[in-house]
């Protein structure tokens, strides 16, 4: 099966489009190296997507773009209906640190960015809803305490609140929990997969476990290097919800190998 | 004690293998301080009675202490020396407070802006190598022997390692910081107010610290070489009548002066630093 083929392979789930991009590049004007060539995804509305490679395949441009961080050299990028041209309030973001900030209390720390957009007052207003995301992340009774007694886990959490206050319509995450612990990991991995199903939310995951990728998304999008391009789109027919479980079942087993074999051929050259 | 038993029972000549912990772990702090305290005040004594050191130059801890009591009475009941030390208090002051004006608005146009960087830097690094107090005959002249020279050598000494400080801390904050800010459509007066300035505290109060002692020594400086009434001028007096008891009494108001700034500002940081624990009297770091 060849690259173009496979990205002409219908996206799972049949939500409508939330997030389209068309054939998308990046050249940096300052080393004219090609970091991003000829990139088309369509992100429906409710689906999991994963994006994953080796270091230096364009990952993170892609998903600078995707925030409206970094223009595209050429292509389209369309975020329901309107093309992004920078920050958007309906574009939620989360990195690999929590990067909470350790003056504000973990409430006031979700409600930063509806402070930034809308003033001090929709922040005072926006605390009720801030209180019930605490809640839905389990970490009721949290809300009132500083980043600095927070675990690595519950710091994550909290920024999960953070980008789920403005009530985006895509979710990003930048390897949202590859600096906790493996046993934490998994388990708030599958936080992630019900606070996602909960909401209906659309999210776009980078990463670099195959592993991961796959019990979580409904297709993982496997990129290659020099210049960085999307090699091909890897559906995802695990039922839903997904489970620890599933790890250890000859169809996960294939589909990890599977990802693997596309990554090893030419990723690490 | 717990009752509870080895599973191997130890037999003789076993290496019973124990946890050392060092002679000076299990003395208090304030002791060992004391301790390095009485040493000196021995040697001293032994320096002036065993006439190694004449009198006249190295006065005797009893002289001192003596003369430190005369000029604590003469400050605590008002006398001559009171409305001196009140010009250098003063002097500290104002020249701390301009420092912290001209050092905080450098530092943010330093280290926000672009120009600031690449324009205004380099000159601030080759001022900041020049030993300062050569300025003090300039001020001198510009401002005459009033307060207003001193004022202006202790804040010149003192917004330096405020520049840097402010800075270098704007620098502080991570990557994904200035992302999240991006994301979240932060303009740059927010991102600075928000996230910046915040985040560069801790190097400010360096700043701020550095420059408290820069403040104290430029006021005794320009009080050396530009006269007045102050503080600095009593020491000057002093030694030129060889009363080392005096001078050596006088300094060490002057430190205690010092002390009480540096103290001002490191409890100022606790408050303000809320989010990072430091010790009032640890170092500047």
């Amino acid at each position: 099966m060849t690259g173009s083929v496979a990205l002409e392979m219908r996206p799972p789930l049949t939500g409508r489009p939330v997030y389209e991009l068309a054939h998308v590049g990046k050249t940096y004007a300052r080393n004219q190296v090609t970091a991003l060539q000829d990139v088309s995804l369509v992100l429906n509305k409710g689906s999991f997507s994963a994006v994953i490679g080796s270091s230096g395949c364009g990952k993170s441009t892609l998903l600078k773009i995707m925030a409206g961080l970094i223009p595209p050299s050429t292509g389209r990028v369309v975020l329901q209906g309107e093309p992004v041209i920078g920050a958007r309030r309906d574009i939620g973001m989360m990195f690999q640190q929590a990067t909470l900030f350790p003056w504000r209390t973990a409430l006031e720390n979700v409600v930063l960015p509806i402070e930034i957009r809308d003033g001090r007052a929709a922040a005072m207003a926006a605390r009720e809803r801030a209180r019930e995301l605490f809640e839905v992340v389990g970490l009721k009774g949290f809300e009132d305490v500083y980043p600095g007694e927070l675990s690595g886990g519950m710091a994550q959490r909290t920024s999960i609140c953070r980008m789920l206050i403005t009530e985006p319509a895509v979710l990003l995450l930048d390897e949202p929990f590859s600096a906790l612990d493996e046993l934490s990991r998994d388990f708030m991995n599958m936080e992630l997969q019900r606070i996602c199903t909960e909401r209906d939310a659309t999210a776009f995951l980078v990463t670099h476990s195959i592993p991961e990728a796959v019990i979580l998304s409904d297709v993982v999008y496997v990129m290659k290097p020099r210049p960085g391009r999307i090699a091909e789109a890897v559906t995802i027919d695990l039922p839903r919800p997904r489970t620890l479980d599933m790890i250890t079942t000859p169809k996960f087993g294939g589909l990890v190998d599977r990802i693997r074999g596309l990554l090893d051929r030419e990723a690490f050259l | 004690m717990s009752t509870q038993q080895p599973v191997v029972a130890p037999t003789e000549g076993d290496t019973v293998w124990t946890e050392q912990i060092s002679f000076i772990d299990r003395v208090p702090r304030s002791l060992s301080m004391l301790f390095v305290f009485a040493v000196f005040v021995i040697l001293w004594q032994l320096a002036t009675v065993s006439g190694l050191v004449s009198p006249i130059i190295l006065p005797t801890p009893g002289e001192t202490l003596q003369d430190l009591i005369f000029v604590g009475h003469n400050l605590i009941t008002g006398g001559y020396m009171l409305p001196a030390l009140w010009i250098t208090i003063k002097e500290v002051i104002y020249g701390f407070a301009l420092a912290i004006a001209i050092g905080f608005s450098l530092g943010v146009l330093v280290g926000e802006t672009g120009f600031g960087e690449r324009a205004i830097m380099p000159y601030l690094v080759a001022i900041d190598t020049m030993p300062k107090v050569a300025f003090a005959p300039l001020f001198i002249a510009w401002l005459g022997f009033g307060i207003a020279s001193k004022v202006a050598l202790a804040a010149f000494i003192a917004t330096f390692p405020i520049v840097v400080g402010t800075a270098a801390g704007l620098h502080a904050a991570d990557e994904n910081a200035r992302m999240l800010f991006k994301t979240m459509g932060a303009s740059r007066l927010q991102t600075l107010v928000k996230m910046k300035l915040p985040h560069a505290l801790p190097q400010i109060f360096t700043g701020l610290k550095i420059g408290a002692v820069g403040v104290m020594a430029g006021a005794i400086t320009g009080e050396f070489l530009g006269g007045g009434k102050g503080f600095g001028e009593l020491i000057r007096v002093a030694a030129s009548q060889l009363d080392t008891p005096r001078v050596f009494s006088l300094i060490l108001y002057l430190s205690l002066l010092g002390l009480a700034l540096f103290v001002l500002v490191s409890f100022a940081q606790r408050r303000i630093v809320f989010w990072r624990k430091e010790r009032v009297l640890a170092d500047h770091e």
